[in-house]
């Protein structure tokens, strides 16, 4: 009876569909009515709009409407009361303000996407230019330390106390604006229904999130909102939030009284729905002559939008990944003329963990002593930040078997010694840690007749396989067949869940979908009339001997006090090896091995997928992306995926995943503690150390491409 | 060009059609003439006149269409055929997500205009399954998890099946190579290649 359970590989239950073409993104539905809108970008950095000529837009054939400040109706939840100032954050037709070169300043709404595009390309603006600052490297002098107050300067121990270390490294990394990329564009379909309900398909990492975005701007209950989801084409933190242009599309259909759906163009999505953000980061950290941490100071200065400002967490993982018994952070922003940034797959932690594991590597060879055995001596065996054991921490088996997988024994640690033929060959590590994260959130579950079961959270998949997850974990629960089980995601109007966001899917909502199960089997038992944890049920039997059509019933889920007894990351230990050419300085990723202590996983199948997918991303951030902007106008010049280098399938070779899979019982009833970020963070410090390692060149500013090691 | 100007030429194609009919409206007929211009009566007359009739075979089935010489293959696809399985990731030609077969070749349909593919026989991922069979690309991409989010998938699937026809899958650096026009940012690249080698070698046909 028993055939799937956790732990095991099952394929994804929407497989069929995407393999198919069957899966409908958000743009993908046929809805009656539908047109089609533009976004008009402005073409200044700074200033205001003082006019805009549409007439030729509005003439032209099949246009029915254009939107711009002018006569755009007002978005209610944009206007400022006596209860609270305006928000913060960029508000569409909402005022003559530019804020950043392409902020859409018009959107045209034609009948066909041709026709729209096309008029779109006739509408003319005139400007009042202002100064602007786009440089990040000249505007440090402007940068200050984040107004939201949620980060604040940290000091364990003696600030700066590696100064006075008898080995120290002080460096600088660099890191370029990198983008997410998703391959679906972003796309949102609007229509207001006749009893004043708005329905959106939208791309969304939290239908929920989405559906109180919208409620709030429009001031209309959350309830008469409906979000759809469903499927969701690679996200990566772009679908966070609630985007300008996705409330522009419902006013557009409010204004219009019809359907609209607005699709950016790939290169508005490298402007309009955030990047991981240029950052600086120096670093100062120093040793005993034996290897024993004296102190690390870790300062970040990290690019921010004048119009709102963004932060994340780059400096924080200096506090605890290591035991030095000093330690202090610093993180100021930069704010400039630019879209805004977003958080990006491991979000703040993988920027961080390029600077810290880059100088703990410097720092090694500076002590002539193994990367592995300096991470072995300053192994933290309880969190020196929260001063709280961890839940769980297997790094040192990551260790090992990642560099017995690798093969460091071969790792030369002379660098640019060990080569073949023309190639140079280098080792490199590099570990992170991201936190466990577990949200509240409520599942659904329904038992019909035949024994099958359906359950529904709304929750969304924007690729790790959520809905092969939740089925897996009711299948060892319930201790049916996977394929008795379905589950519904990426719908507003289903048991609330949290934002897929923070690795945190699996630990949340998953928690909820293993509690629904239980509370199945303890209703039925007690129907029954047999003790509460009776694990012999024939569902299918039940029900009908209680003459019953179906069953069901709604659990919420939530994390206990116990957490805060203890401190919960995963970890992961990125091992890589690299070729540089020794004249060209082309490199070849050769292979990388990524060891995750990420608690139990549940589908060994998707989360492997999900390994490699961001050892991947990794690549793709250490050797291969970087948004370039022309200071002179403030405008991105590679904003298209042929000057942008996303890595392709020639970049990347054969990429083991190697899960340690202890369950860690602090965190949650399942065990896990999330690989989303984890399998990214780590990846990018790892490929440079292997770098140096191979041809003696410290490259700190990534991405490491071929000019910089010639 | 000045920063501040969008590049936009005065005079376009459309302003040229609206000013002549104009004058002939102005020269001969009176009235109603220039109301039908007023009342835009000659745009939709002219968007008429601005389609062209185009012959297709899609997945089999013969379609006598009416197109814009504008419309690319992707968009006809996508949105006048529904046919939304070829999906839209850049159009650009830089991404490879609408990848369909044109006589059999692989092309970006996303840099094809429709009306250039006149009498083809255009075969999209709709068409790739016989009925519920699946095609053993699929079949393998499913087995090797070769897809996250799924939106790159139809695309890679397509290119794959043409990249066997043309006898670019004799390595692994080779499907490696020639599987470069089709980008994926799940990352699932080495399970891409596991999927294609399994039916090159004929373990799933």
């Amino acid at each position: 009876m028993k055939k799937d359970a956790i732990g095991d590989s099952l394929s994804r239950v929407d497989g069929r569909l995407k393999v198919t073409g069957g899966a409908k993104y958000s743009g993908e539905f046929k809805i009656t009515g539908l047109t089609y809108g533009v976004l008009v970008p402005a073409t200044i950095t700074n200033g205001t709009i003082t006019s805009i000529d549409t007439k030729a837009a509005e003439r032209a054939p099949g246009v029915l409407k254009v939107i711009t400040y002018l006569n755009a109706t007002k978005v209610p939840g944009y206007q400022p009361d006596e209860s609270k100032p305006a928000s913060k954050g960029l508000k569409l037709f909402n005022d003559n303000k530019i804020h950043f070169n392409q902020q859409p300043i018009a959107l045209v709404i034609a009948d066909t996407f041709e026709r729209a595009t096309y008029a779109a390309s006739l509408i003319k603006a005139t400007y009042q230019k202002e100064p602007f600052k786009t440089n990040f490297h000249q505007n440090i002098d402007n940068s200050m330390v984040p107004q939201g107050g949620n980060y604040k300067d940290y000091i364990r121990g003696e600030a700066d106390a590696y100064k006075n270390a008898p080995v120290k490294i002080e460096q600088a990394y660099l890191l370029p604006s990198e983008i997410h990329n998703p391959m679906e564009l972003h796309v949102t379909t609007a229509f207001w229904n006749t009893d004043g309900k708005l329905t959106v398909f939208t791309k969304s990492q939290g239908v929920i999130s989405s559906q109180k975005a919208f409620a709030n701007a429009f001031k209309i209950e959350q309830s008469t909102v409906q979000i759809n989801s469903r499927f969701v084409g690679g996200a990566f933190g772009s679908s966070l939030r609630t985007w300008p242009h996705e409330i522009a599309a419902a006013q557009a259909a409010k204004m219009l009284n019809r359907p609209v759906k607005l699709t950016l163009t790939r290169e508005q999505m490298f402007t309009l729905v955030g990047y991981r953000p240029q950052t600086i980061q120096k670093m100062g950290i120093g040793a005993t002559p034996d290897g024993q941490l004296v102190g690390i100071t870790h300062e970040s200065l990290s690019q921010s939008a004048v119009y709102e400002e963004f932060t994340e967490r780059s400096v924080n993982v200096s506090r605890f990944l290591y035991a030095s018994p000093n330690a202090n952070t610093r993180y100021k922003v930069v704010p400039l003329h630019v879209g805004v940034p977003a958080p990006m797959r491991g979000p703040g932690e993988a920027t961080g963990a390029f600077a810290l594991e880059c100088a703990l590597d410097e720092l090694a060879y500076a002590l002539n002593m193994d990367p592995i055995a300096l991470r072995l001596k300053n192994y933290a065996d309880a969190d020196p930040e929260k001063n709280l054991p961890w839940s769980s921490k297997y790094l040192k088996e990551c260790y090992q078997k990642g560099a017995d997988k690798i093969g460091w024994e071969k790792r030369s640690s002379k660098p640019g010694t060990n080569r073949e033929g023309d190639w140079l060959v280098g080792y490199g590590i590099g570990c992170g840690a991201f936190g466990a994260y577990r949200n509240k959130a409520q599942a659904y579950i329904k038992l019909l007749a035949d024994g099958s079961v359906n359950i529904k959270s709304a929750t969304s998949d924007i690729g790790p396989g959520t809905g092969t997850s939740m089925v897996l974990i009711a299948a060892d629960i319930l201790k049916i067949s996977a394929e008795k089980i379905t589950f519904d995601l990426g719908d507003s109007s289903l048991p609330e869940a949290p934002t897929q966001g923070g690795s945190a899917t699996v630990s949340s909502v998953g928690s909820a979908v293993h509690d629904v199960c239980i509370a199945l089997k303890k209703k039925l038992n007690t129907l029954t009339g047999k003790p509460e944890n009776n694990e012999d049920l024939d569902y299918a039997k039940i029900l009908k001997q209680q003459n019953l059509p179906f069953i069901e019933l709604t659990q919420g889920s939530e994390g206990t006090d116990e957490a805060k007894n203890y401190s919960m990351y995963s970890f992961s230990a990125h091992f890589v090896q690299v070729h540089v050419h020794a004249l060209t300085g082309a490199w070849r990723i050769k292979k990388v091995v990524a060891v995750v202590d990420a608690g139990k996983i549940v589908n060994n199948k998707t989360a492997s997928s999900q390994m490699i997918g961001g050892a991947v991303g990794g690549i793709g951030m250490a050797m291969t992306e970087e948004a370039i902007i022309d200071d002179r106008f403030g405008r991105l010049v590679n904003g298209n995926l042929a000057d942008y280098h996303v890595p392709v399938n020639a970049d990347i070779p054969q990429i083991e995943a190697i899960f340690i899979n202890k369950p860690d019982m602090h965190t949650n009833p399942l065990g896990t503690k999330g690989i989303g970020e984890i399998s990214l963070i780590g990846v990018a410090p790892a490929i440079a150390n292997a770098v140096y390692n191979a041809t003696g060149k410290r490259i700190r500013e990534l991405p490491i491409t071929p000019d910089k090691l010639i | 060009m000045p920063p501040d100007s969008d590049g936009v030429p005065n005079k376009t194609r459309r302003d040229f059609l609206k000013k002549s009919s104009f004058l002939t409206a102005a020269a001969f007929v009176p009235v109603t003439v220039v109301n039908a211009a007023v009342n835009q009566w000659d745009e939709k007359l002219a968007s008429v006149f601005e389609k062209t009739s185009l012959h297709l075979e899609v997945n089999g089935l013969a379609l006598n269409l009416s197109v814009e010489p504008r419309t690319t293959l992707l968009d006809l696809l996508r949105e006048q055929l529904n046919l939304t399985g070829t999906k839209k990731g850049c159009d650009r030609g830089q991404c490879g997500a609408c990848t369909v077969h044109a006589d059999g070749m692989r092309i970006n349909s996303c840099l094809s205009l429709a009306v250039t593919n006149e009498g083809k026989k255009i075969t999209t991922i709709e068409g790739l399954s016989k009925g519920q069979e699946l095609h053993p690309m699929q079949e393998a991409f499913i087995k090797h998890d070769g897809f996250q989010c799924g939106y790159c998938t139809p695309g890679q699937i397509m290119s794959a099946v043409a990249l066997i026809k043309e006898g670019h899958a004799g390595s692994e650096m080779e499907i490696r190579e020639y599987m470069s026009g089709n980008i994926c940012r799940c990352g699932a690249y080495p399970n891409i290649v596991n999927a294609i080698q399994e039916v090159k070698t004929g373990g799933l046909s």
